[in-house]
């Protein structure tokens, strides 16, 4: 709506009936469940509305009700809502201080199993899975580790899959690397043509990517690592609280469940079955 | 109409602004208060230690689905988009609006969206035009909205973005902010008749 500067005031300055828009938004997402099985019906609404509201000025239309009859009837402006309403804004080592903590406190508990699957839920394009994969391998335990990255959306499982870096980002993902702790250089792991870098074949061994919908699709093995960063502050409470219990079912005793730097597993339905690992970076043991 | 939740934002300059303008609230002060600062991610949590020093009232960084409550002040995570809800806060990282990640607009819409009337913003301090399409929309479902001057401002631009868009209720100078805002929470009365535009 704010993106840019006039047409956008123009819009800002109209009044809306909040509650009719609520309405509007809630048959939207209805029908796009019912016609197309893409279920948004349990999203966070802030982050949604200002999307839905952005397409419906991009298709040159005035509500959202207009949008419902566009996307029903034409399949490609439903292309271009997913497009809209899918945010896969990714990087490596986002947060570096969790990286730091990942290898102080969850490597050490993993040394002690000979086989283990990790978990990477919401992966996007891959970056974070690639992180991971990074420390591990740099902690001399990647050969023992299976990763697993999904997300929702078939078309960043694909790139995370081609395991390949837009150029453009690799000074700052080197930063964040060496904050991280990294002592080598990231592009140690990369092979670099013209056209990018893609991850070495040693380390993307290891990693499987596949597509997998939190909302809809069930568990799919135990893991000693849940990583699910970023994804559950696009759900409301309630989706909340059922994802949290796919990802607790997934986890084994004691295994470890990372979250993203501004969620908690605090107010939860769950919160009594974890103790904190490092409260702060957001990890938590499994105890029932 | 009372004013539960007062949004500000602020740019380059905004740690003494909202100092400032946090230092001069009552203890007793009973809206919410939510700011969008626009930040580097290093050191994140040094803001809230500074913020808290000029005020009584509990500081805090937002984290998502937070409950808004009376009195005490949230601050947007750093590349966090901060966004009000009927249900309470939420976060996103979405992508940049205008450059900004967290973004004044983005918060002040939403807030305007939930709050309506009961809404106030405060736009300071900022070396571009964040903020602006927020007020307007605050003012569209009948909030109020208070500016700094640009005279008292580190960077007048986003001030002076705001005011040139003929958004801004009132014009403060940064010392009188607080009064003036702490005014319009206790009496809910606007500060200036508007006209029917
Ligand atoms: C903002 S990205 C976070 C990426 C990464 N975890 C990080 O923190 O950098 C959110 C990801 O969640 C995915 N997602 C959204 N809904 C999902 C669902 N129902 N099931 C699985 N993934 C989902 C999106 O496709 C997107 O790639």
């Amino acid at each position: 709506m704010a993106d840019g500067p006039d047409g956008s005031l123009e819009l800002a300055a109209r009044p809306r009936d909040a509650e009719l828009e609520a309405l509007e938004v809630e048959l939207l997402l209805e029908a796009i469940y019912r016609r197309y099985s893409f279920d948004f019906r349990e999203y966070a609404v802030g982050s949604l509305r200002r999307r839905l509201w952005r397409r419906v000025q991009e298709e040159g239309l005035e509500t959202i009700s207009a949008l419902q009859d566009r996307v029903l009837h034409d399949p490609s402006a439903m292309d271009r809502l997913l497009r809209d309403l899918s945010v896969n804004v990714t990087s490596m080592f986002r947060d570096p201080t969790f990286y730091r903590s990942f290898r102080d406190n969850v490597v050490p508990h993993l040394r002690t199993y000979p086989f283990i699957r990790i978990w990477n839920a919401g992966c996007s394009t891959g970056e974070e899975t690639y992180s991971v994969a990074i420390v591990l391998h740099e902690a001399g335990l990647l050969e023992r580790v299976r990763l697993y990255g999904t997300d929702v959306n078939a078309r960043v499982v694909q790139r995370a899959r081609a395991g390949t870096l837009p150029g453009e980002r690799l000074e700052s993902y080197d930063e964040a690397y060496r904050q991280a702790g990294g002592t080598a250089g990231l592009l140690d792991y990369f092979d670099t043509d013209r056209d990018g870098c893609t991850l070495r074949p040693e380390l993307a061994r290891n990693i499987v990517f596949a597509q997998h919908n939190l909302v809809s699709d069930r568990s799919f093995n135990e893991f000693h690592v849940v990583m699910c960063r970023n994804v559950m502050i696009y759900f409301g409470r309630t989706l909340q609280d059922r994802v949290h219990s796919l990802l607790h079912e997934s986890l084994a005793n004691f295994g470890v469940l990372a979250l993203g730097r501004k969620e908690s597993i605090r107010f939860t339905r769950h919160e009594r079955c974890y103790e904190d690992l490092d409260g702060r970076e957001k990890l938590y043991r499994k105890v029932c | 109409m009372r004013v539960d939740l007062v949004v500000v934002g602020a740019s380059w300059g905004g740690l003494h602004a909202v100092s400032t303008l946090l230092r001069g609230l009552p203890a007793d002060f009973d809206a919410a208060v939510a700011v969008a600062q626009h930040r580097g991610v290093q050191a994140p949590d040094l803001l809230v230690g500074s913020l808290q020093a000029a005020t009584a009232l509990p500081v805090q960084e937002a984290e998502d689905k937070d409950p808004i409550e009376p009195g005490r002040v949230y601050l947007a995570p750093a590349d966090y988009h901060l966004l009000v809800a009927p249900t309470g806060f939420e976060l996103s990282v979405d992508e940049r609006v205008q450059h900004a990640r967290p973004s004044i607009d983005v918060l002040f819409e939403s807030a305007a969206e939930v709050y309506r009337e009961r809404v106030l913003g405060v736009l300071l301090t900022g070396a571009n035009s964040d903020g602006t399409a927020g007020l307007a929309r605050i003012r569209a479902e009948g909030g109020t909205t208070l500016v700094q001057h640009p005279a008292t401002a580190a960077s007048r631009r986003m001030p002076e973005a705001a005011i040139a868009a003929g958004v801004a209720d009132a014009v403060v100078a940064l010392d009188d902010l607080a009064r003036a805002l702490a005014e319009v929470c206790r009496t809910g009365r606007r500060l200036a008749p508007r006209g029917a535009a």
